[in-house]
């Protein structure tokens, strides 16, 4: 009974995640040391959890964002960056002269060794919060996830699934073309290469699509009886206008004073509308589910041990440890307190407790005969 | 179980009905097999019968289709999808969710079948198909067969009570066409399944038939009956029937065993002129191509393994071998699409993958397997011209050989408009036109009846005649049997057999043509060396 594929529930690996980037977004003043440790603890849990799957491998390339928004970060701090800030300079670029009117911009002058760290300090805190969804990412096939959005929201998960299918496909079909048109004597690169191959790219997955639609049609998506029809878009218009408040709703709670200090009710009234409108479509719908993702003990354990990392530095935070807020003017080298250290690395057991899947996971091999001729 | 009563369907813009005033009716538990030369419709009728064609195909439908007493005119492809199963020609394209199981299960979803049902379908099936070791992989990492067999699982567990496949076995090698068609028997066997299906290799699916719809496509009225009586005047007829019908064998064997019973006078009169290696090259010729111990991996899968293999001049090679067994891979490195990992590969003494798209051309053509690949053109009299510029021919010399290969193609019409034949026909001259010695064709017959099959195989006899190197991959061992002088089995990316066509083909129970396992064991391999015989024996 134990199919490999079986592993754990999707939405676990994302609230994990999803806890992780909370934990790393506590303050505007991060501490580099306990940045560096989650992004380390969810690369662990990644490297002892993934499976095979082409997405599993996509953690690489969250790691080499994350670099290039440091090396951006700093970058931008040393053209524009704020200047005054005391300490030791390290060059000065020279001054451009602005009109009065973007007296708030600056670019050039004296840059110090204080901003750029602290700017990539900074840098470090989005790059680490791209490796924990990246982190989830790579755990969780995109497909599975799919397949937990509620039955109102079928219809766009359906909608993304088959566009997250087509791109393999179209890299594949230009790969055929080029092959192609070289066996035709023409050239498949440069600007006339790119048009000849468009066309028939295009041709191909416009003809894709249609076989697609016939495909699932005969094989019965869309059947619904037609009292219903009301209900759904009843049920859509709901969730629709619930998300909507729901932003203006977090808006107003998050800037204080704003929305006439509306910002709560609002957000009640935005998910009272969301949950009606989602029990709704769950009751109009036809659909029923192959083998719904269970939600156990390896689940509790994960989302637990992601929240637990966000609490610790939650508490250490109310509790105002030295080292929480960490301020490089001037330059030193922060402390690093022992709480959260030990919050982040609790959300390291899931590379303990969810079941190892590697070895069990089925080997995907590519195909030969599929290959472009 | 399905009933067409006087249906006729138009293309939109078509000047003439696809299909004109059909009536026919399939009962419960046959399977029926839909015949018929290229562009008769026979799509066109499987797609009919769950509403695909009027409903996704435009054009205008008269007539009613019944299935299971749920007209089409009421009910959308979806609201029958409880009742029929329909497996399209190209399985991967058809394919909804990435995942087997997750495949398996998405029709019972549509239908909002019970999870527990669900499940015990979903095994039901793996076992009926043996699926089981699939159920976990990804859809597109599958081989054509096994692509094929989740195809027919993925609308089995809806349990339909009838089941419609467009050619299910046109992509597979023999081993896996049968084990697809066995499956097919089991489920109308057991089950009481209705199954109608499209084929263009007849000797495939012939023994299982029981019942034939013949479309005889120049207007005539369709004609539905045993396969024996449709065999006996159908111009579409595998060599089996041809053999039986040219011998005067009565009633017509239609499997190897009937005819094998019946075919013992005709072996003993005709023995004494068994060609044996008869097509055996006289004189060594000269070689054009050469692979040396090359190899090439997709990742950790090898898909070729030391391959040596020497192409030589006024030869047809035949590469056969299971799907994926390397076939397509060796035909890409010898025409430069592909650089081999180990080893090396010349063509007229170069390197193809150092010569520029103009030189290459001269050197080596090769039309893919789906030949529509190659033309993107408005229409066949553009394709032309373009290949006469990218080779700096005269005007109209591409146009020159198309008519040589088949005369009468239309020069105003869109490639995308041209029949299979025709399509084959005009890539084959695109490729053809600079004279390149090295001709390569990967699965040619795909989708072609046997009348296109016999006009292929003379244009490639006579190519050898003129002293090109042709070198075809195919599934098809008819054509094999009849085409080739020489033949290569490949597996697992080796060459397992490599010799004389006769030698090769004659004794292998999977390669061997119809002819010559009726035959056995003198060895005849085609048609023609029997009929040949038979004029010169006397009676």
């Amino acid at each position: 009974m134990s199919s490999p594929a079986r592993s754990v529930h999707p939405l676990a690996w994302w609230l994990w995640g999803g806890a992780l980037a909370a934990a790393a977004m506590q303050t505007s003043a991060p501490n580099p040391f306990l940045l560096l440790l989650i992004a380390a603890v969810a690369c662990f849990v990644v490297a002892t959890c993934r499976g095979n799957a082409p997405w599993s491998r996509s953690l690489g390339f969250f790691l080499k964002l994350g670099t290039a928004v440091v090396a951006i970060r700093i970058a931008v701090e040393i053209l524009f960056g704020q200047r005054g800030v005391p300490g030791h300079v390290l060059f000065t670029l020279p001054r451009a002269p602005l009109p009065p009117w973007a007296a708030a911009v600056s670019i050039g002058g004296a840059v110090t060794l204080e901003s750029v760290v602290t700017a990539a300090v900074l840098g470090l805190q989005i790059a680490v919060i791209l490796v924990c969804f990246g982190a989830a990412n790579s755990l969780v096939s995109p497909y599975r996830l799919l397949r937990c959005l509620p039955p109102v929201l079928y219809e766009a998960g359906v909608a993304v699934t088959v566009a997250l299918s087509f791109t393999p496909e179209l890299i594949e079909t230009i790969g055929t073309v080029r092959q192609a048109r070289r066996l035709r004597g023409v050239p498949s690169r440069g600007l006339r290469g790119m048009r000849g191959i468009a066309v028939p790219v295009l041709e191909g997955a416009l003809d894709r699509s249609l076989q697609l639609a016939s495909s699932m049609d005969a094989r019965g998506y869309g059947r619904r009886s037609e009292a219903g029809n009301m209900i759904r878009v009843l049920a859509t218009v709901s969730v629709a206008a619930g998300l909507l408040l729901a932003a203006v709703g977090v808006y107003g709670v998050v800037v204080a004073g704003s929305l006439f200090g509306l910002g709560l009710p609002v957000l009640a009234v935005a998910v009272a509308l969301c949950a009606s409108g989602l029990a709704l479509g769950g009751r109009r719908a036809q659909r029923s589910r192959y083998r719904p993702d269970r939600w156990g003990g390896a689940e509790w354990a994960i989302v637990t041990s992601g929240l637990a990392a966000v609490a610790a530095m939650a508490l250490a935070h109310a509790l105002e440890v030295p080292g929480m807020v960490v301020s490089f003017v001037p330059l030193g080298v922060p402390p690093v307190p022992v709480l959260p250290v030990v919050g982040i690395l609790l959300a390291g057991t899931p590379a303990f407790v969810a079941p190892a899947r590697r070895a069990a996971r089925a080997v995907s091999q590519p195909s030969v005969e599929a290959v472009p001729v | 179980m399905i009933r067409f009563e006087g249906v006729s369907f138009t293309y939109s813009g078509a000047a003439r009905p696809t299909l004109a005033d059909l009536t026919l009716e399939v009962p419960e538990g046959e399977l029926c097999v839909v015949v018929g030369e290229t562009g008769t419709g026979k799509s066109t009728l499987l797609r009919a019968v769950n509403g695909l064609v009027p409903s996704f195909s435009g054009g205008a439908l008269a007539g009613t289709v019944t299935v299971d007493g749920r007209s089409t005119r009421d009910h959308r492809p979806r609201d029958l999808a409880d009742v029929v199963g329909y497996v399209g020609q190209n399985p991967l394209s058809s394919f909804v969710t990435e995942r087997v199981e997750d495949e398996l299960a998405y029709t019972m979803e549509n239908l909002g079948i019970d999870p527990s049902a669900m499940r015990r379908r979903v095994e039901d099936t793996v076992d009926l198909l043996g699926l089981h070791e699939l159920r976990d992989r990804p859809l597109r990492s599958l081989s054509g067969g096994q692509q094929q067999r989740v195809a027919i699982g993925a609308v089995l567990t809806a349990s339909p009570r009838v089941l419609v496949l467009d050619e299910p076995t046109s992509a597979l090698d023999p081993a896996a066409a049968e084990e697809v068609l066995n499956a097919l028997t089991r489920l109308v066997q057991d089950l009481g399944l209705t199954v109608v299906m499209a084929e263009h290799r007849l000797e495939r699916v012939l023994p299982f038939a029981d019942r034939m719809v013949l479309i005889p496509g120049d207007g005539a009225p369709v004609v539905v009956g045993r396969p024996a009586e449709i065999m006996r005047t159908a111009t579409v007829a595998p060599p089996l029937v041809e053999l039986g019908r040219h011998v005067g064998w009565d009633p017509l064997p239609l499997t190897v065993r009937d005819a094998r019973r019946k075919a013992l006078n005709l072996r003993t009169r005709i023995a004494p002129l068994c060609p044996g290696r008869r097509r055996e090259p006289e004189q060594p010729r000269r070689e054009v191509a050469q692979a040396r111990k090359v190899g090439v991996h997709y990742g950790s899968v090898v898909a070729l393994g030391r391959v040596d293999l020497a192409i030589r001049r006024g030869e047809v090679t035949v590469l056969m071998g299971r799907n994926g067994s390397g076939k397509s891979t060796l035909l890409a490195t010898l025409s430069g699409g592909r650089t081999p990992d180990r080893g090396s590969v010349t063509v007229g003494g170069l390197d193809p993958r150092s010569l520029r798209p103009a030189a290459l051309i001269r050197q080596v053509g090769l039309v893919p397997q789906d030949p529509a690949l190659l033309l993107y053109g408005e229409s066949v009299s553009d394709e032309c011209h373009s290949a006469d510029r990218a080779s700096a021919l005269e005007t109209g010399a591409t146009r020159n050989v198309l008519d040589r290969i088949l005369p009468g193609v239309p020069a105003d019409r869109h490639p995308r408009d041209l029949s299979e034949g025709q399509r084959l026909a005009l890539a084959l001259a695109v490729v053809l036109a600079p004279a390149p010695p090295l001709v390569l064709l990967d699965e040619p017959t795909r989708g072609l009846d046997y009348p296109s099959k016999d006009r292929l195989i003379a244009v490639l006899l006579e190519l050898a005649r003129d002293g090109h190197a042709v070198v075809l991959a195919t599934h098809d061992v008819e054509l094999a049997a009849r085409v080739a002088h020489r033949a290569v089995v490949l597996a697992d990316g080796e060459v397992i057999a490599d010799g004389p066509a006769h030698d090769v083909v004659c004794h292998s129970p999977v390669f061997a043509p119809q002819v010559a396992k009726v035959l056995a064991p003198d060895e005849w391999l085609t048609l023609d060396e029997v009929r040949l015989a038979l004029e010169t024996v006397p009676a």
